[in-house]
């Protein structure tokens, strides 16, 4: 047997490591009759691993610590707020009352329960500037998803047979077509112009009473604000649309601007983007979507509210009815309850002014970046950005260097890389969102490393093709990934 | 970044190769080099079927971005090529050779006022390079 040093690479599976006869536990003797299974039911074999809790509990410490995660260190992945996830959310949503319920319980049982997703559902449309809301989407682009067949509902409903024409920003996040192509509507892109703004004369040529709306990221995933968003939106309600918000980016804009008044009519709302609960791997998203008062009886259900009002004796009676002309229901029970309490107890925590200074430092902290980076990595829009950036991971001096090889570099200096080749818009994009939970000291030390790169790039271009160096696994092969799916085992 | 003279270019980065009453339509060598390796691609029409200009026709996918692709004239599907469905890499090899993607039976006169000859074609890629 030969015996040679590791490169902490080798990690098995856990298959691999089973050793017939090995267990981890034993099972007390058994104290009832034994029963046959009926033939069907019995398997010629079941190759589960053979393992003892210590193999166990090691395998799996072990994967964990190839882990990043933003309890490890700087997060900055454009477009998914991966900010700093507070601790008291995993306690408070974990308490007995909140854990031991049952969905189909008697509602006077968890009054608690249904207090909170009333609550959450006013908090939600206080922020928005909408008049009705619903938790029940599971994710982002489920929330979109209702929020237009929502749409198609309300058009549906008025009649409006014609209206089967979705615009989408060619700048707009890959869900948003995929969601009006499943809702039944045909998608016609709009181009931005060069401020990063939606065009507004193209976007005048595809208004006609064929429209049944648009959908709009603001700011956009160039991390700009439109600066003829009223404008936008006032265009579309001439032409018989309706103004769907891609709430994707609210970052930027809690207590600082209201969709509802600048002319969205339905939006959805990322609660495990914007209001810090775990997600990418961590736990399940929540998508609620809020509504303007004429679309309140079309979205999903059901929501929460008052059956029974307060009275001199009693507290109020909570508990869940579906809008009138609902589109349906989008999810089992009523949405991921986990999810709202966290959130609920972060808007609680922070209260109006927090809330709004958590969007003035995302926007500072982005701003500060893109300053400090802007005089290496080019900035094809270059104006103030709201709470992210987009820069061209294209080095005049390093022509052969990709934002694909700049992404990987950084995992050498210890930073999950940004988001890169989105938005479309942009071709070498490197998409930056610092989020308001970074200090100082670590937006500098990021930017340290880009500054870094960008000499390593001109200097050694074949270290950045190479990379990461650091890591467990070197650079994967992503046509091979693509092309080559072993999907059994 | 190779581009073929004597072709028409669309704003898309297509090219049309006209020979006769027969158009020939695949993606430039400048959109196979911004999507990076391609990894699938699919023509979503068949022989046959008629087409008008600005009509998708079939769609390429890489590491990077899945695009779509459009005719860039109008007329009946004459062929399709089965070889960029089965291996998309010669895409990122041959653009503008054996990655045809479909042929077309013009059925009329091409509307050139939305297309480009090569040199202003190089001129309109130059200009999106920042």
């Amino acid at each position: 047997m030969s015996t040679k040093p590791t490169t902490g690479n080798e990690q098995k599976t856990i298959f691999e490591l089973s050793s017939t006869g090995r267990r981890g536990m034993r099972y007390p003797k058994c104290d009832v009759p034994e029963t046959e299974l009926p033939a069907g039911l019995v398997r010629d074999e079941l190759p589960l691993p053979e393992l003892s809790e210590a193999d166990v509990v090691r395998h799996f410490t072990n994967l964990s610590e190839l882990n990043y995660s933003l309890d490890n260190g700087f997060y900055p992945l454009g477009s998914c707020t991966m900010k700093y996830n507070p601790k008291i959310d995993e306690k408070l949503s974990r308490l007995d009352g909140f854990v031991n319920v049952h969905p189909l319980q008697p509602i006077e049982t968890v009054q608690g329960s249904l207090l909170l997703m009333y609550e959450l559902q006013g908090m939600l449309q206080r922020i928005s500037g909408m008049d009705a809301c619903t938790l029940t989407p599971a994710a982002g682009a489920h929330g979109e998803f209702s929020g237009v067949k929502t749409i198609v509902a309300w058009h549906q409903a008025q009649g409006h047979d014609k209206r089967k024409i979705m615009l989408i920003p060619d700048s707009a996040h890959g869900t948003n077509p995929a969601t009006s192509a499943m809702s039944g509507l045909t998608v016609k892109p709009v181009p931005t112009d060069e401020r990063g703004n939606i065009d507004l004369e193209k976007l005048s040529a595809l208004c006609n009473d064929e429209l049944a709306g648009i959908m709009i990221t603001n700011p956009n995933t160039l991390g700009l604000f439109d600066e003829h968003i009223v404008e936008v939106n006032e265009m579309v309600h001439k032409a018989g649309g309706l103004v769907y918000g891609d709430g994707a980016n609210m970052n930027a804009l809690l207590g600082i601007a209201h969709p509802g008044d600048l002319g969205f009519d339905v939006m959805h709302f990322n609660l495990h983007k914007t209001f810090a609960t775990p997600h990418g791997g961590g736990g399940p998203g929540s998508g609620p979507i809020c509504a303007k008062a004429f679309l309140a009886e079309y979205i999903p259900g059901p929501v929460a509210c008052v059956l029974e009002e307060e009275t001199e004796e009693l507290p109020p009676l909570y508990g869940l009815k579906m809008p009138e002309e609902s589109m349906g229901q989008v999810r089992s029970f009523w949405g991921h309850f986990g999810v709202m309490i966290k959130a609920y107890v972060y808007i609680l925590m922070l209260g109006e002014e927090g809330l709004r200074r958590v969007s003035e430092y995302a926007t500072l902290n982005a701003n500060y970046m893109m300053e400090s980076l802007k005089k290496v990595y080019p900035l094809p829009f270059d104006r103030p950005c709201m709470h992210e950036f987009v820069l061209e991971g294209k080095l005049p001096n390093a022509p052969e260097v990709r934002a694909l090889d700049i992404a990987k570099r950084l995992m050498d200096y210890k930073f999950h890389p940004p988001t890169n080749y989105f938005p479309l818009i942009v071709h070498e994009a490197l998409m930056i969102e610092p989020t308001e939970s970074e200090s100082k000291q670590v937006l500098d030390e990021f930017v340290a490393a880009m500054l870094a790169i960008a000499k390593e790039a001109e200097e050694t271009p074949q270290l950045l093709h190479d990379a990461p160096l650091t890591t467990p696994f070197g650079r994967m092969d992503e046509v091979k990934a693509a092309k080559d799916l072993i999907l059994t085992a | 970044m190779k581009i073929e003279s004597g072709l028409l270019y669309s704003q898309n980065d297509e090219w049309v190769r006209i020979e006769g009453d027969t158009a020939t339509i695949g993606i430039t060598d400048y959109a196979q080099s911004q999507l990076s390796d391609i990894v699938f691609a699919e023509v979503s029409i068949e022989e046959g079927d008629s087409v008008e200009a600005g009509d998708c026709i079939g769609t390429v996918e890489s590491v990077k971005a899945a695009s779509d692709i459009y005719t860039p004239v109008s007329g009946t599907v004459a062929a399709v090529n089965e070889a960029v469905a089965d291996e998309p890499e010669i895409i990122n090899k041959e653009a503008f050779g054996a990655a045809w993607f479909i042929k077309v039976t013009l059925d009329g006169a091409v509307d050139e006022s939305e297309l480009m000859d090569a040199a202003a074609y190089e001129k309109y890629c130059a200009e999106r390079e920042h």
